[in-house]
């Protein structure tokens, strides 16, 4: 009897560590890039050549920026150091066939999100992280403060590879001005050209003219027209075909967002486990059991929150305290009057 | 028998061995491909590319197919290598004949002229010559125009547009003015065999390649009229010029930079070739009397040409193949066009980049099988 109980015990041990062990690893086995950063130890992240504000490194290397933040985000909450990122810069040509073909596992890359891009080419975009627009810059000294003043044979230097290409297309067809398109691979390029008075108007997202002002020789000579000519909603993308590693990314940045619009900072994360409000105590890991579901322990959402900030915090940090974009615009919360809305941690 | 086994079995194991890994590879691409959604198919070619490009020698813009944006990418490639081949042949003969020349000071600037230029990476030449030069080109409303007619600026090169009336008939005079010489030339060579007399076919050839055309618009009514650049203010500080052709500064600054770039791998390929005919020929040439020009035109060039072209031939593809840096200047070029833009627009990179590289590849063996046949028509005609 005594002898069968033993048996008996170590049975329901066995079952036991076998079963815990198939419910804790269920998402991690359905994902195959989440089980492989856990392996490697690093989340795998490209990022833009440098935009300031968005993704652009410093003299020793290191990485800031909102969209360097969703990074972060998601090395926090997967393997619980926001520093455990690797970076690799990339042109808008390369980008998505850097994260289609596996060497990266997000891109983080103010890149917009459009019906064909989600739905042809292996893709899958996870959220808008910023919303932009496309916008015109020009010399001061041109005296041109509208669109309505581009006259035939405007010259217009731009990037390759991108919407913005399109977009002017479109604006330059629909007003009947003949233009001359000067596309380049590198931002970088595109600046200097612009600079260097090769053309008479840079254009692209208005986040991206503002941060690029920032890098002219003399940015108080420039001015970025009032004129939006497009929607670009910026968000982070990920491999079509994982869809626990794309859940773990949409709510890495959905967590930024809505510790926003509950009040929760890096600051004060730790005190808000007492908070009395239940939608708080779910976001800083103190009730419910979100993270089981991606795989992922409860207390994935406070590091995020911990290690990286919310939304907010990384908008001043990265965007209005460097003076790139003061004005939140649209990339403000719903509660506040912009259109920053996420569904709810529950 | 044994013998002939242990011949084929290698053969056979590479063969089956290239087969298995280009199999493998087109399988594992399937499969990835298929794993993320992504379509193989090269239908996009007729779709509308909806995007404009800077510079094109065929009619087109956004409305027009994918497959016509490849062709203007193509077309600008092979404008840009025409232009630089031209130029850098030019150029590299001079330089390679001055390296030989006895004159120290042409001698020594010629072989500066080579190290320096051989020895900077092509890309940084070409920033150098896009974003240095460039910087220091006046604004269009700065700029003093040269002759009268042409204006170098930050925003181009504008020169006048020929207007013709009555073109053809000019057309006709040249080509005249090419059978005729041809003609004289055939005839010389004749009285020359037969006669030993030489009649000088070179200043009559240049007096009908003039004569003819001043005809025809002497008495043939062909007008030639020119359209100058106008300034043409767009805002305060900017301006353009209209009428006329311009020709953008990435054209300039690429042509010029690959064109520096291979004179001096061509110079040094005819320096070799003239200093790899025998002393002896070219004394020999002028025991009998030959003078110092029929020397290198009947003698010394002869000879020195077979040494010349295949290297040169060789110069003559990696300039071709260079001129893809071109996208790093805003050259519309075709990897700008087609393996940049159109490849992100629409995500078919596996397809484009094929059929890129296949036309680099159809490119490059088209010039190798021209510059052969030339180099078979010059080699030594055993008798």
């Amino acid at each position: 009897m005594f002898k069968y109980l033993k048996q008996l015990t170590s049975l329901v041990a066995m079952v036991a560590v076998l079963f815990t062990f198939t419910t804790e690893s269920m998402a991690a086995k359905k994902s195959k890039t989440l089980k492989n950063t856990q392996k490697k130890g690093f989340v795998r992240c490209g990022v833009s050549q440098g935009l300031p504000g968005f993704s652009n490194a410093d003299a020793a290397g290191n990485w800031t920026g909102v969209d360097v933040d969703v990074c972060r985000a998601v090395a926090a909450a997967v393997l619980g150091d926001a520093n455990k990122v690797k970076f690799t810069p990339l042109s808008a040509k390369e980008r998505f066939t850097a994260l289609t073909s596996g060497e990266i596992d997000i891109l983080s890359r103010n890149t917009t999100w459009t019906l064909s891009r989600d739905a042809d080419i292996g893709l899958t975009f996870v959220g808008v992280n910023f919303y932009d627009g496309q916008g015109f810059m020009v010399r001061k000294s041109s005296g041109i403060t509208s669109t309505g003043q581009f006259k035939d044979g405007i010259s217009a230097c731009t990037n390759i590879g991108t919407t913005t290409e399109l977009n002017m297309r479109d604006f330059f067809n629909s007003k009947g001005i003949k233009y001359e398109p000067v596309a380049f691979e590198k931002a970088d390029e595109v600046v200097a050209a612009y600079d260097a008075g090769r053309c008479d108007t840079y254009t692209t997202d208005k986040s991206g003219l503002a941060a690029q002002r920032t890098k002219m020789k003399n940015p108080d000579e420039h001015i970025v027209l009032p004129e939006t000519i497009s929607k670009e909603p910026l968000g982070p993308v990920v491999r079509q075909g994982d869809a626990v590693w794309e859940d773990i990314v949409r709510w890495s940045l959905n967590t930024m967002i809505e510790a926003e619009e509950y009040g929760i900072t890096s600051a004060n994360a730790d005190m808000m486990k007492t908070s009395d409000n239940p939608a708080i105590k779910r976001l800083v890991g103190a009730e419910g059991e979100l993270g089981a579901a991606f795989g992922l322990d409860n207390d994935w959402s406070l590091r995020i929150i911990k290690q990286v900030g919310n939304y907010g915090e990384s908008y001043k940090r990265n965007i209005a305290d460097t003076g790139i974009l003061p004005d939140r615009g649209p990339n403000q919360l719903w509660t506040k009057g912009g259109i920053l809305y996420v569904p709810p941690a529950r | 028998m044994n013998l002939k086994l242990k011949d084929i079995v290698p053969q056979l194991i590479t063969v089956i061995a290239v087969v298995l890994i280009f199999g493998f590879f087109t399988y594992n691409a399937q499969i990835n491909m298929e794993n993320r959604g992504i379509d193989f198919g090269y239908g996009f070619l007729s779709q509308e590319s909806s995007f404009d490009v800077q510079f094109s020698l065929i009619e087109y813009d956004g409305s027009h197919s994918y497959f016509r944006a490849y062709l203007v990418g193509l077309l600008n490639t092979i404008l840009v290598s025409v232009i630089g081949i031209i130029i850098a042949t030019i150029l590299g003969v001079i330089v390679g004949v001055a390296r030989l020349s006895p004159n120290y000071l042409i001698n020594k600037f010629a072989a500066f002229y080579v190290e320096f230029f051989r020895n900077i990476p092509l890309l940084l030449q070409i920033f150098f010559w896009y974003f240095a030069a460039l910087r220091a080109l006046p604004l269009p409303q700065d700029a003093e125009a040269i002759f009268g007619v042409f204006f170098l600026t930050i925003k181009g090169l504008y020169v006048p547009a020929f207007i013709w009336q009555n073109s053809h008939i000019f057309f006709y005079s040249i080509v005249a003015a090419i059978i005729a010489i041809t003609v004289i030339r055939i005839h010389a060579k004749k009285v020359q065999e037969n006669q030993g007399k030489q009649i000088p076919v070179f200043l009559i050839s240049i007096g009908l390649i003039f004569i003819l055309p001043l005809l025809s618009f002497l008495i043939g009514g062909v007008r030639l009229s020119f359209e100058v650049p106008v300034l043409k203010q767009l805002a305060t500080t900017s301006f353009i010029y209209e009428g006329g052709v311009s020709l953008p500064p990435e054209l300039i600054a690429l042509t010029l930079s690959l064109s520096l770039y291979t004179a001096t791998f061509i110079a040094e390929c005819v320096r070799a070739g003239i200093q790899g005919v025998g002393k002896g020929q070219k004394e020999a040439a002028a025991s009998i009397g030959l003078t110092p020009n029929q020397v290198l035109k009947l003698v010394i060039m002869p000879q020195a040409l077979r040494i010349i072209i295949p290297p040169t031939t060789n110069q003559y593809l990696n300039l071709t193949k260079n001129s893809s840096l071109a996208a790093a200047i805003a050259y519309p070029d075709l990897v700008l066009v087609f393996a940049g833009t159109a490849l992100m627009q629409t995500g078919k990179a596996i397809e484009i980049v094929s059929i890129t590289m296949f036309t680099y590849l159809t490119l490059s063996i088209s010039i190798s099988i021209l510059m052969n046949w030339y180099n078979k028509k010059i080699a030594i005609q055993e008798k």
